[in-house]
């Protein structure tokens, strides 16, 4: 059958400057440029094309563009390009469509409409040059009161408290599994973490014994397919995180083909090689807050109460209310994953539709565990689509203690955000267990970039606190009167709880 | 530590009993695992009215024998200890079990072995619903269960490695027959074997012919299963009824869902 679908791209190339030196040809995972030994020419397909730049930034003439196919369906705007081309692709192959990273639908962005405060002239701001300020961040229950014992001049803390996470900065890396990433990946989030006194998260696949050195900075993840879920994998972790959904597919389970699944991935998750690694949409001994709690206190018995376990939700309608039973079902961390989170593949559908954004998700679940009387019980991370030091900032002002950056490190790295990561051919050696390409990452140069950009991002935040007057982030936690709104109706001002700017 | 806690006992060197009425689960761990850690090798434990979790988290060897009806998620992400039920299990029973016995004089609830890397379960009695749920393999582990009665839907569920085994010896003729649907239902991996007639088979299975291999590892199996209980059936009995294997349709269940 003929496919009807235009290029999405056209890749030209300046035949003058082009030196035939082949690096586009090697560079190209997806088999776009090829050299013709009989013209002495390269020749581009553009039609397979994803626009992941990998062979403009490697051309040493600078003799390659990319850029938009201009030849564009009549124009339409209810009928756009983005839907005729996906019918087009579905009347070809009758399959659900795929795509990797996150939503990408214009006004779900609620972080663009707030602004921050400064203060002036009564109120004066502090330098961050001069004075330190605090934003080392505790994840997990606090005690409602802490009670002393005074013996002669010694005081002791009495209170006894739980298990909390330290982290330096309100920054960790999200959950991304060995399997989606290669392990060059992992290893440079978890030098990273180590370096900059945070956490990664290894996901649902387990974690490859050559990082368990790094084991005090990273984060287990317990899925409903329980990969690579052991005694030892539990007790390494600094903290549990059980994965009950995530923002890019709310309500749908992961699912690595069995292509990807090679000996060294069945051998971290501990499976046979080949087969589909499926974690299915529900935990099948999980139909209830009292369920959960049961995975809770199995986790928390296991390793006898030494770690802080938290349960990761997508963000839906209904967050605030599930929020509130996680808090009683005993999470000391509640991770709240928006419409805008990322993925290695989820089904088109799902990821561009289902779900809410991150800002609102936040300030309504801060609002209801506060109205409850127990928002010290839990910390909150706010993730998906977490892009700047400003949108953290933002997000522990609407009530979240810390963030997960997924997207944002990989960048770091090289990802140029092409959502092509369900192909397996990453360009950038990044969502890819191909063992050449995942060559082209090198682990000691992305977890420098990775750990420049946390450092860069610290900086803006210390100096974005110091701007507010304040000299510890736990000032701005939930501080709402440090936000103002524009171009919002009263409904969205009111569910974030912040005012119209000029009020 | 003759009588720690007035509840703990201690004959010989390794072995204790602890009367566990009243006892929080927490409590009953916290001591399972303060035995296991000073050499204790053997414990009985008594008056156990639903306690959870019993037997996670242990790092030595450990043989817990318990009177009563533990709770939900027994043995659960266990790692070679042993565990002997007088009496009923409930729900989760050996939940992400890596290595080990669990071996239930009684009745097992809903989920047993769920995410199960290695190890045994066997039941005499009757087991509830999704036993051996996402129960997986991997290099030298292969998980077994082993249900002496019947099971309720969805065994099998999700199934990517190990044995499952159900004898249906509990069926009485003419009643008491639950219906098993949805046998396999999302399976890729593994086998179930069933003696008796299979009325419900998911999509994502399908159903075999046994061979010689086949009858010759569940007749292993039968022994082993009747070392533990007794039947009052003897391996010939049981293995002279025709057994239905159930195994995978693919690997790759959803290898074509997605374009």
């Amino acid at each position: 059958m003929r496919r009807y679908l235009l290029p999405e791209y056209i890749v030209e190339r300046d035949d003058l400057k082009c030196t035939r030196c082949k690096i586009c040809v090697e560079q190209c995972t997806y088999g776009v440029h090829n050299y013709n030994a009989i013209k002495n020419m390269i020749e581009s397909r553009s039609e397979l094309c994803v626009d992941c730049l990998r062979c403009v930034l490697f051309c040493p003439v600078n003799a390659i563009t990319v850029r938009r196919n201009p030849n564009v369906y009549k124009e339409n705007y209810h009928w756009t390009y983005e839907f005729i081309t996906s019918i087009k692709r579905q009347a070809d192959t009758g399959s659900a469509l795929l795509s990797g990273m996150g939503c990408d639908k214009q006004n779900l962005t609620y972080w663009d409409k707030l602004l921050l405060n400064a203060c002036q002239v009564t109120n004066p701001p502090i330098d961050p040059i001069r004075e330190p300020i605090e934003i080392r961040t505790y994840l997990g229950g606090k005690p409602k009161m802490l009670e002393f014992e005074f013996n002669d001049e010694d005081i002791t803390l009495g209170t006894k408290l739980g298990p909390c996470l330290c982290a330096e900065t309100p920054i960790l890396f999200a959950a991304m599994s060995y399997g989606a990433l290669n392990l060059n990946v992992h290893e440079a989030l978890a030098r990273a973490a180590v370096d900059c006194g945070t956490y990664f998260n290894c996901g649902e696949g387990g974690l490859h014994p050559s990082l368990y050195k790094y084991s005090d900075h990273t984060i287990v993840q317990v899925a409903s397919g329980r990969f690579g879920v052991d005694l030892k994998y539990l007790s390494v972790g600094a903290a549990i995180e059980i994965k009950i959904g995530q923002g890019a597919k709310p309500g749908i389970g992961g699912h690595l083909p069995g292509e990807k699944v090679s000996d060294d991935i069945a051998m971290v998750r501990m499976i046979p090689a080949g087969t589909d690694a499926i974690s299915p949409a529900p935990h099948h001994d999980i139909y209830s807050i009292e369920d959960l709690r049961q995975l809770i206190y199995a986790l928390k018995e296991t390793v006898e109460y030494t770690k802080p376990v938290a349960v990761k939700i997508a963000a839906v309608h209904n967050s605030a209310a599930i929020a509130s039973g996680i808090v009683r079902a005993g999470a000391d961390i509640i991770v709240l994953d928006g419409v805008r989170g990322a993925t290695g593949a989820a089904p088109k559908a799902i990821r561009d539709n289902v779900g809410i954004p991150i800002e609102l998700a936040v300030a309504s679940v801060d609002q209801r565990l506060r109205d409850e009387g127990v928002r010290d019980e839990v910390s909150l991370i706010a993730s998906g689509g977490i892009r700047s030091s400003a949108d953290v900032v933002k997000a522990v002002a609407l009530g979240a203690d810390a963030v997960y950056i997924g997207t944002a490190a990989l960048i770091a790295m090289g990802c140029t955000l092409c959502q092509k990561c369900y192909t397996g051919k990453c360009p950038w050696g990044i969502a890819t267990t191909d063992p050449e390409i995942s060559k082209r990452l090198n682990p000691e140069d992305a977890y420098k970039r990775v750990v420049n950009l946390v450092k860069a991002w610290s900086i803006e935040i210390k100096e974005m606190l110091g701007a507010m007057g304040m000299d510890a982030i736990e000032s701005l936690r939930g501080n709402r009167e440090q936000l103002r709104g524009v171009g919002l109706t009263d409904r969205e001002l009111e569910i974030l709880g912040v005012k119209m700017a000029g009020e | 530590m003759n009588d720690i806690h007035g509840c703990v006992k201690r004959f010989e060197v390794d072995r204790a009993i602890i009367d566990a009425k009243g006892m929080h689960y927490f409590e009953l761990n916290a001591l399972l695992r303060e035995l296991s850690a000073d050499g204790i090798r053997d414990v009985e434990v008594y008056n156990v009215y639903g306690q959870r979790y019993i037997g996670t988290g242990l790092k030595t060897p450990l043989n817990i024998r318990i009177y009563g009806v533990p709770g939900n998620d027994l043995g659960a992400f266990m790692d070679g200890q042993r565990i002997f039920v007088y009496g009923n299990a409930q729900d989760g029973c050996g939940n992400t079990m890596n290595d080990g016995l669990i071996i239930v004089h009684g009745d097992s609830g809903d989920v047993a072995g769920y995410g199960m890397r290695g190890g045994k379960i066997f039941v005499k009695g009757d087991a509830g619903f999704r036993v051996g749920v996402h129960m997986k393999e991997y290099g030298g582990k292969r998980p077994t269960i082993i249900i002496g009665g019947n099971v309720g839907d969805f065994l099998g569920e999700y199934m990517s490695g190990g044995i499952i085994l159900v004898l249906n010896l509990s069926r009485k003729e003419g009643g008491g027959k639950r219906s098993m649907k949805f046998v396999g239902v999302g399976m890729h991996g593994g086998t179930i074997y069933i003696r008796g007639e299979v009325v419900h088979v998911a999509k994502e299975a399908r159903v075999v012919e046994t061979d010689e291999h086949d009858l010759r590892l569940i007749s292993e199996l039968v022994r082993d299963f009747s070392t533990c209980f007794s039947l009052g059936m003897s391996i010939d009995e049981i293995m002279s009824n025709e057994f239905v294997k159930v195994v995978p349709a693919s690997s790759r269940p959803y290898g074509k869902l997605y374009g």
